[in-house]
C-alpha cells in the first residue's frame, strides 16, 4: 500500500479517498439538510461562526478527497468533470446544493403546505403559506375582467373557435397549400375581427352590448397582443423594405418612422394615443380606447420587426438579388418570391423575440385605463375585502406570463430548426 | 424616360400621403383647440407649477416653474437608469461566465435566472417587488440594521450620508490618479507594441488609485465622518428615521426589477460575445507562448467585447425606456412628474408629451449616433 497524501489524492489508494470524500460530503448535505427541514442544528456546540461554515468546509474537503483524474470509474470521471473540477468549482457547487436544500422546505411550505384553497372568503386563510382561495375566487375576473359573469361562454367560444381556425394549416390538402399565405394573412384576420365584433363585442343578433371598458384580463391580453401580431408584421415589412430602398423620398420617411418609434418608451406612446390623439382627429370622430390602443402597439412594434426583417434583408448574398432580376423579375416579384422567403427565414429568433416582446408590454395598457391581468390584480388587492394578497397574485400572474413567453421562445426554436436550409 | 417616372411616381406617392396625413392632424389639432379655446404654446413652463414631487435630487416645491419640474423629472429619470445599468452590468457580466461554466450546476443555474426573468412581463416585476416583496420588509421600529448602519424598512432604505471635509482635493486627487493612469496605459501600449515588452499595468493602477487619495486623508487634511440615521418619534406608533441617505421603496424596487429583468438579456450578450471568439485564437494565442490571464486580456477580451458592446449599449437603451414604467409605482420620474401631474394641471396634452416624446428620442439617437461611430472605429479593418 502507497502512502495516503490526502493533499493529492490518486489513482492508488482509490478507495480510501472515495469513502472517505463521500462521507464528509454526505455529512455536510445531512448537516444542512436537518438544520433546514427539522430545524436542528446539529453542530451547536461549535461556536458559531464554525458551525455555520462547517458543512461548506466538509463539503469542499469531501470533494477535494474525490477528485481523482483517471480513476477509471466512469460515473465519478463524469461527476468531477461536471461540478468539481477544482477547487474554486466545488466551492461553488456546494454553495448552490445548500441554497436548494435551504430553500426547498420554505417555498413548499409557502406553496403547498401551509397553503389554503378552500372556502370562498379571506377567513378560509388560516395557514402562514399562500392564500389560493384568493386566486380561486378572483379567478374569473383575472381571465375575463369586468366582463359579466352570464356572457363569457362567448369569450370562451369565440377564443376556441380561433384557434381551431388557426390550425387550419395543418390539415390543409396539397391544393390548398399555395393559399395558405392568403389565408393567414388576410382572411384569417377578417374572421377573428369579425368574431370578436360580433360575439364579443355583441350588440346584434340578440346579444348585450359590452362596451371594451369591461374587457379585461388575460383574454384582453390574448386580444390585445393577436390583433397587434397582425397588424405590426406587414407594417414592419413594408417598413424594412422602404429602408432598403433606392428611392431617397422613401428611404429617409421609413428611416424616420422607425427611428421615431424606436426611440420613445411604449408608455409614452400609449400616453400619445390616449390624450394626443384624440385632438388629432376630427369633432365628433371617436375611436374606441381598446382601437386606439392596438393601433398605438402596433405601430410601436412595427418599428422592431424592421429593423429585425431589415437584419435578414441585409444578410442575403448581392447574387439573390442579382439571380432575381436577370431572371426579369420586377421589384415586387423579386421580393416576395425569391428575397422575403429567404430573408424572413433568416430572421425568425428575432422576429420571435419582438413577438415576445409585445406580449410582455401588453400590461402597460393600464395606462389608458385598460386593466388586463396586471392591471385587474391591482384593482383585486386594493379591494377592502382581500387586503394583503399581493404576493400570491403577482406570483399567479408570472407563472402564466412564464408559461406563455416561454413555450411561445420554445417554438420558435423548433420554427428556426424546422425551416432552416443548408447554404 | 420610363425609367425616370418610374423612380419619381412612388416617391411623390408617399410625400403626398405624409403631407397629407400630417395635414389632416393639424388642421383638425388647430379646430380642436380653437373650440375648446386652447391656445398652443410653451409659455406654460415659466408658470409657477403649484405641485410637490416626493423625491427630489435638487431643490424643488410647488414655487418652482413648470421647467424646474422637467428637470427633477429628467433627473430622477437618469438617476434611475445610472443605478440600473450599473446593477445589471454586474449581474449581467457575472451571470453571462457562469452561463458559460464547466460546472453543470452553476451553469443550470444561471440559465434559470435567466430563462426565469425574462419571460416575465418587466411591469409585473415592478409590481411583485414594490407591492408584494417591500411590503413584507419590517416597520422602522422593528427593523433589524445591517452592519449596524444600514436600515432596511417598508419606508425605504436608510444609510449613512458621508460628511466630507476638504473634499475637492480628494476629488483632485482621484482626477490625478486617473490621468496618470491613463498615460501609464498609453506608454505600456506603446512599449508593447514598439519593443514587445511587458510591464505590470494593473498592478501599478491598481496601487495609484489606492495610493494617491489614500495619501490626501493622511496628509490632505481630507476628513470623512458619517451620519447615522436615528430611530426618531414622530407620534405614538409613528417611527422614521432622521438625518442620513434615504432611499424610497419606489427607486429600490424600480432598480431592482430592472437590473434583474435586463442582466439576463446583458447575460446573454455577454455568453453570444465570449462563444464568437474562434476557439482558433485561444489556442493559437497558447500557442505562441502567451499566459492564460495574456490570453484573456490580450487576445479574447478585444475581440469579445467587440461583439458584445453594440447589444450590450442597445440594452442600456431599453433600460433607460423601460424607466418609463416608474409611473406605475409612483416613483417621480419623467413620465409621472411631467406627463403625469404637470399635463393634469396645466391639460396642455400636445405640448407636454411632444416634449416627454423628444426628450427620450435625443437621449436614444445621441447614443445611436455615438455607437455607430464607436462601431466603425472598432471595426476589423480588412485589407
Amino acid at each position: 500500500m502507497d502512502k495516503i497524501n490526502f493533499l493529492k489524492p490518486d489513482k492508488n489508494n482509490i478507495y480510501v479517498y472515495l469513502y472517505l470524500g463521500v462521507f464528509l460530503f454526505f455529512v455536510s448535505i445531512a448537516d444542512v439538510s436537518f438544520n433546514s427541514f427539522f430545524g436542528v442544528n446539529a453542530t451547536a456546540f461549535l461556536p458559531d461562526s464554525i458551525s455555520f461554515f462547517l458543512p461548506l468546509i466538509l463539503g469542499v474537503m469531501g470533494l477535494h478527497l474525490i477528485r481523482i483524474e483517471y480513476s477509471g470509474i466512469q460515473n465519478l470521471d463524469l461527476i468531477n468533470k461536471k461540478i468539481n473540477t477544482n477547487t474554486f468549482n466545488a466551492f461553488l457547487t456546494m454553495i448552490i446544493i445548500f441554497i436548494i436544500i435551504k430553500a426547498t422546505p420554505p417555498a413548499l411550505s409557502w406553496f403547498i403546505f401551509d397553503a389554503n384553497i378552500s372556502g370562498d372568503s379571506k377567513d378560509a386563510c388560516t395557514g402562514s403559506g399562500a392564500c389560493w382561495t384568493y386566486i380561486k375566487v378572483w379567478f374569473n375576473r383575472f381571465m375575463y375582467g369586468m366582463y359579466p359573469n352570464e356572457y363569457q361562454w362567448r369569450i370562451n367560444v369565440s377564443f376556441i373557435f380561433l384557434i381551431a381556425l388557426a390550425f387550419v394549416g395543418y390539415f390543409s390538402g396539397e391544393r390548398l397549400k399555395k393559399y395558405l399565405t392568403l389565408y393567414y394573412v388576410i382572411i384569417y384576420p377578417i374572421i377573428a375581427y369579425v368574431l370578436i365584433y360580433f360575439l364579443i363585442s355583441g350588440g346584434s343578433f340578440g346579444l348585450n352590448w359590452v362596451e371594451t371598458g369591461a374587457w379585461g384580463g388575460l383574454s384582453l391580453t390574448f386580444i390585445v397582443s393577436f390583433f397587434c401580431l397582425i397588424f405590426c408584421f406587414p407594417i414592419g415589412m413594408m417598413l424594412a423594405l422602404g429602408r432598403r430602398s433606392s428611392l431617397p423620398t422613401v428611404r429617409y420617411c421609413s428611416i424616420g418612422f422607425i427611428e421615431f418609434w424606436r426611440g420613445v418608451p411604449l408608455i409614452t406612446v400609449l400616453f400619445m394615443s390616449s390624450v394626443m390623439f384624440p385632438m388629432f382627429l376630427p369633432d365628433g370622430f371617436f375611436l374606441d380606447k381598446l382601437v386606439r390602443v392596438i393601433i398605438a402597439i402596433s405601430l410601436f412594434e412595427a418599428a422592431y420587426v424592421a429593423e429585425v426583417i431589415r437584419g435578414g434583408l441585409q444578410a442575403l448574398p448581392r447574387g439573390q438579388y442579382d439571380a432575381a432580376k436577370s431572371l426579369g423579375m420586377g421589384y415586387w416579384k423579386m421580393h416576395i418570391f425569391v428575397i422575403l422567403p429567404q430573408a424572413l427565414k433568416l430572421v425568425i429568433p428575432g422576429i420571435a423575440n419582438t413577438f415576445l416582446a409585445l406580449v410582455k408590454d401588453t400590461p402597460l395598457i393600464f395606462v389608458v385605463g385598460l386593466l388586463e391581468i396586471a392591471g385587474m390584480l391591482g384593482l383585486a388587492k386594493t379591494n377592502p375585502k382581500w387586503l394583503g394578497f399581493a404576493m400570491e397574485g403577482y406570483v399567479f400572474a408570472s407563472i402564466i406570463f412564464f408559461i406563455i413567453c416561454y413555450s411561445m421562445s420554445k417554438y420558435s426554436y423548433n420554427l428556426e430548426a424546422k425551416y432552416k436550409t443548408e447554404r | 424616360m420610363n425609367y425616370k417616372i418610374r423612380k419619381i411616381i412612388p416617391q411623390l406617392a408617399t410625400l403626398l400621403f405624409i403631407i397629407l396625413v400630417f395635414g389632416f392632424f393639424t388642421i383638425n389639432a388647430q379646430m380642436n383647440m380653437a373650440n375648446r379655446g386652447i391656445d398652443f404654446g410653451y409659455g406654460f413652463l415659466t408658470q409657477e407649477s403649484s405641485f410637490d414631487v416626493q423625491f427630489s435630487l435638487i431643490e424643488y416645491d410647488g414655487s418652482h416653474s413648470y421647467a424646474r419640474a422637467y428637470l427633477v423629472g429628467l433627473l430622477n429619470t437618469l438617476l434611475v437608469s445610472f443605478i440600473g445599468i450599473i446593477f445589471s452590468t454586474i449581474i449581467g457580466v457575472i451571470v453571462g461566465i457562469a452561463r458559460l461554466s464547466p460546472n453543470y450546476l452553476i451553469e443550470k443555474t444561471a440559465a434559470v435566472y435567466v430563462e426565469f426573468f425574462r419571460n416575465i412581463p418587466l411591469l409585473l416585476q415592478i409590481f411583485f417587488w414594490y407591492f408584494a416583496a417591500l411590503r413584507a420588509l419590517p416597520l422602522p421600529e422593528k427593523t433589524e440594521p445591517f452592519f449596524g448602519v444600514f436600515f432596511l424598512t417598508i419606508k425605504g432604505l436608510y444609510m449613512p450620508a458621508f460628511i466630507w471635509n476638504n473634499l475637492d482635493i480628494f476629488l483632485y486627487s482621484i482626477i490625478a490618479s486617473i490621468i496618470s493612469i491613463i498615460s501609464i496605459r498609453i506608454y505600456a501600449k506603446s512599449l508593447r507594441e514598439k519593443k514587445g515588452k511587458q510591464i505590470p499595468v494593473f498592478t501599478t493602477s491598481l496601487s495609484i488609485l489606492i495610493l494617491l487619495p489614500l495619501l490626501t486623508f493622511l496628509v490632505g487634511g481630507v476628513t470623512l465622518d458619517f451620519e447615522i440615521p436615528v430611530l426618531k418619534q414622530l407620534a405614538k406608533t409613528a417611527f422614521i428615521y432622521d438625518g442620513g441617505v434615504s432611499i424610497p421603496p419606489e427607486l429600490i424596487a424600480l432598480t431592482l426589477a430592472l437590473s434583474l429583468y435586463t442582466a439576463t438579456f446583458i447575460a446573454e450578450c455577454v455568453r453570444a460575445g465570449i462563444q464568437g471568439v474562434s476557439k482558433g485564437q485561444k489556442e493559437a494565442a497558447a500557442s505562441i507562448g502567451l499566459t492564460t490571464n495574456q490570453i484573456l486580456k490580450l487576445v479574447i477580451m478585444p475581440q469579445a467585447l467587440r461583439i458584445i458592446i453594440p447589444p450590450t449599449t442597445n440594452q442600456y437603451l431599453n433600460l433607460t425606456k423601460n424607466s418609463s414604467l416608474a409611473a406605475a409605482i409612483a416613483y417621480p420620474d419623467l413620465v409621472l412628474v411631467f406627463a403625469g401631474t404637470a399635463m393634469m394641471q396645466t391639460g396642455r396634452a400636445i405640448e407636454i408629451v411632444s416634449i416627454t416624446m423628444l426628450t427620450y428620442l435625443s437621449i436614444s439617437l445621441s447614443i445611436s449616433v455615438l455607437m455607430n461611430w464607436y462601431n466603425k472605429k472598432i471595426a476589423i479593418k480588412e485589407k
